[in-house]
C-alpha cells in the first residue's frame, strides 16, 4: 500500500488554508530537512555567541553553563555557524539515514 | 474596514428605483449604481477601456458623497487585485472591474483570491487580448481565469448584467468565492439600455452585511497564506476544489431567491426553442440575441432550431447543460476566443469533454466567430446554423473551424 503523506484532512482545513492558531509555526519541525548536524567541541568553545547570531533560523540558545547549543527539532543544517566560528569548535557532521 | 458604518444611500439611486419602471442607462453607470446599492466597503481599481465607465461612476459616486466607501485609485491591476485581497481578508466588501491586459496583469493574484475564499466581485468588460492591440470585444480574456477558481457568469443585456451583480454578491459571500461577471465590451458596456434597479430595501434583503467568520484581525490573529508544504497542499487544493463545486447549488438558490424578489428568473443553462429542436447552436454574451433572430427567422421557414446560452459557465453546469441539448442531432458551439494548437475553443473543448459522459451525445461543430468585436449578424448565425446541419450527415473536416475569415 502506498504511503499515506498528508499531514491533515482537508476537510479539517479551516477554509483558505488558513492557520487560526497564531504562533504555531513553533510546532513546525524544520529539523528533518538537514543532511548535516552541527556538533560543538565545548574544548574549542568560546563561548562568543557568533554562532546564535548568525542562525538563520534561531536555533541557538545559551545554556547554563554559557555554551551555545543547537536545536536539532529546528535545524536544516545550513552550516552558517560551523563556518562562522572562529574557533572552528562546530562541525557539521553527515546525519544517519 | 468599519462594520457599524452605516451607510448613506445615495440619493438618486433610492429615489430612482423607487419608481418602479425601467430607466434608459448606459449599462457601465447601471452596474456601478448596483454595485453602490450593495454598499462596497472598498473599490480597488485601474481604468482600461472598455471597463472606465463603471469604476469612473463609483468614483464619482464616492467623491459626491453619494456612497461611503474607501475608493483606492491604485498603479496597476496586480495592485487593484492585490487591494481587493488586503480589503477583503480584513472583512470588507470589495469591487474592482478591468478588461483584457488589465485581467492578465491581475493573473497571479486571481489564484490567490479564489484560494484564500474572499468574495472578491469583479467585472470583466471582455476585450481582446494584444497583440495585435484591439479594444474591441470578444471572450480571450476572461477564457485564460477559467482554471483560476472563480465563479464566472456571462450576462447578454444590461439588466442581466445588473441582475448578475447583485446575484454575485449574494452568492461570494454565501460561498466564501471570488465572482467574475462578463460583459461584452462596448456592446454591453458602452450601450444605452432600459433598466430597472432594485428597490433600495430589496437589495438590503438579498444581500445582508458580510460578516467573515475568518478575517485578518489584531483581537484575533490567523494567518492568511501560509506555506503549502508537499503534505498539505493536495489537501488545501482538495478542500477548496470541493468548495467550488459546492458552490454550484449556493448560484443556483441564490437565483431563485432574486426570482422570489423580482420575478426576473435565471438559471446556469439559458435555452431558446429548444424543446423540440434537432439542431442547435450554443454561445454566451450579448451575441445571444442575435443568435434568437436567427432562430426565429429559421423556425418561420419550418426549421427545428434552438439556441442555447451559458450564463453560468464556472463552476461548469454539467447537468443543465445536458438537460438543456435534449435530444438535439447537432450541436454548433460558438467560442470567442482561440486556444491555439488545442482540439477547439475553450468551450467547445469543455462541451465535448461533457457530452463524453453523455449516451446521447450530439454531433459537435466548433466555430470560433466574432473576434475582437467582429460583427456576427443575424445572416451569420443562419449559416452557422446550416453548417451545424451539414455536420449530422457529414464528418467536419477540422475539429474547430474560425468562421468568417478572409482566404
Amino acid at each position: 500500500m502506498p504511503k499515506d503523506e498528508g499531514l491533515i484532512s482537508w476537510k479539517k482545513l479551516a477554509p483558505g488554508m488558513f492557520i487560526l492558531e497564531p504562533g504555531n509555526s513553533v510546532k513546525f519541525k524544520t529539523g528533518d530537512w538537514k543532511a548535516f548536524r552541527p556538533v560543538l567541541d565545548k574544548e574549542k568553545c568560546i563561548k562568543c555567541g557568533l554562532c546564535y547570531v548568525f542562525c538563520p533560523d534561531l536555533c541557538y540558545k545559551r545554556d547554563e553553563q554559557g555554551y551555545y547549543i543547537s536545536n536539532l527539532f529546528y535545524c536544516k543544517g545550513c552550516g552558517i555557524c560551523a563556518q562562522i566560528c572562529p574557533r572552528k569548535a562546530i562541525t557539521m557532521v553527515l546525519e544517519e539515514a | 474596514m468599519k462594520k457599524e458604518l452605516v451607510k448613506k444611500i445615495p440619493l438618486s439611486i433610492s429615489e430612482s428605483s423607487k419608481v418602479k419602471k425601467k430607466i434608459a442607462k448606459e449599462v457601465s453607470i447601471a452596474i456601478a449604481e448596483a454595485v453602490a446599492q450593495c454598499k462596497v466597503d472598498v473599490i480597488s481599481a485601474y481604468p482600461i477601456t472598455p471597463q472606465t465607465h463603471i469604476v469612473e461612476h463609483l468614483a464619482e459616486l464616492v467623491n459626491n458623497g453619494e456612497l461611503e466607501a474607501e475608493y483606492m485609485p491604485v498603479e496597476s491591476e496586480h495592485a487593484a487585485m492585490s487591494a481587493c485581497i488586503g480589503a477583503a481578508a480584513t472583512g470588507a466588501r470589495t469591487f474592482t472591474s478591468t478588461s483584457a491586459q488589465g485581467l492578465l496583469l491581475m493573473y497571479e493574484n486571481l489564484f490567490i483570491a479564489s484560494a484564500f475564499r474572499l468574495p472578491i466581485v469583479m467585472v470583466i468588460a471582455n476585450r481582446s487580448i494584444s497583440a495585435p492591440i484591439s479594444i474591441w470585444n470578444d471572450h480571450s480574456d476572461v477564457m485564460t481565469m477559467r482554471d483560476s477558481g472563480w465563479i464566472t457568469t456571462f450576462a447578454e443585456n444590461g439588466q442581466e448584467a445588473v441582475d448578475l451583480i447583485y446575484h454575485a454578491y449574494r452568492v461570494a459571500e454565501k460561498a466564501l468565492l471570488p465572482v467574475a461577471v462578463n460583459i461584452d465590451g462596448f456592446t454591453l458596456s458602452h450601450v444605452i439600455e432600459p433598466i430597472e434597479l432594485l428597490d433600495q430595501e430589496l437589495v438590503d434583503k438579498y444581500i445582508p452585511p458580510l460578516r467573515m467568520k475568518y478575517k485578518l484581525d489584531p483581537k484575533k490573529p490567523i494567518t492568511m497564506g501560509a506555506i503549502g508544504v508537499p503534505e498539505i497542499y493536495t489537501e488545501a487544493k482538495k478542500a477548496q476544489d470541493e468548495a467550488f463545486k459546492a458552490s454550484y447549488k449556493i448560484i443556483v438558490n441564490a437565483w431563485k431567491e432574486f426570482e422570489k424578489l423580482t420575478g426576473r428568473r435565471y438559471q446556469p443553462v439559458e435555452t431558446y426553442q429548444m424543446e423540440d429542436a434537432e439542431v442547435a447552436l450554443l454561445i454566451m454574451g450579448s451575441l445571444a440575441e442575435t443568435a434568437m433572430n436567427a432562430v426565429d427567422f429559421l423556425r418561420k421557414k419550418g426549421k427545428k432550431v434552438g439556441l442555447l446560452r451559458f450564463r453560468l459557465w464556472r463552476p461548469f453546469p454539467l447537468k443543465d447543460f445536458l438537460r438543456a441539448i435534449g435530444k438535439i442531432k447537432a450541436l454548433g458551439v460558438i467560442d470567442r476566443a482561440v486556444s491555439h494548437g488545442s482540439t477547439g475553443g475553450p468551450v467547445g473543448i469543455e462541451v465535448r469533454s461533457a457530452l463524453y459522459q453523455s449516451n446521447k451525445r450530439p454531433k459537435v461543430v466548433n466555430f470560433i466567430a466574432g473576434l475582437s468585436g467582429r460583427d456576427v449578424t443575424v445572416d451569420d448565425f443562419v449559416e452557422l446554423f446550416e453548417k451545424t446541419y451539414e455536420a449530422i450527415n457529414k464528418k467536419p473536416k477540422f475539429s474547430y473551424e474560425i468562421y468568417g475569415v478572409k482566404e
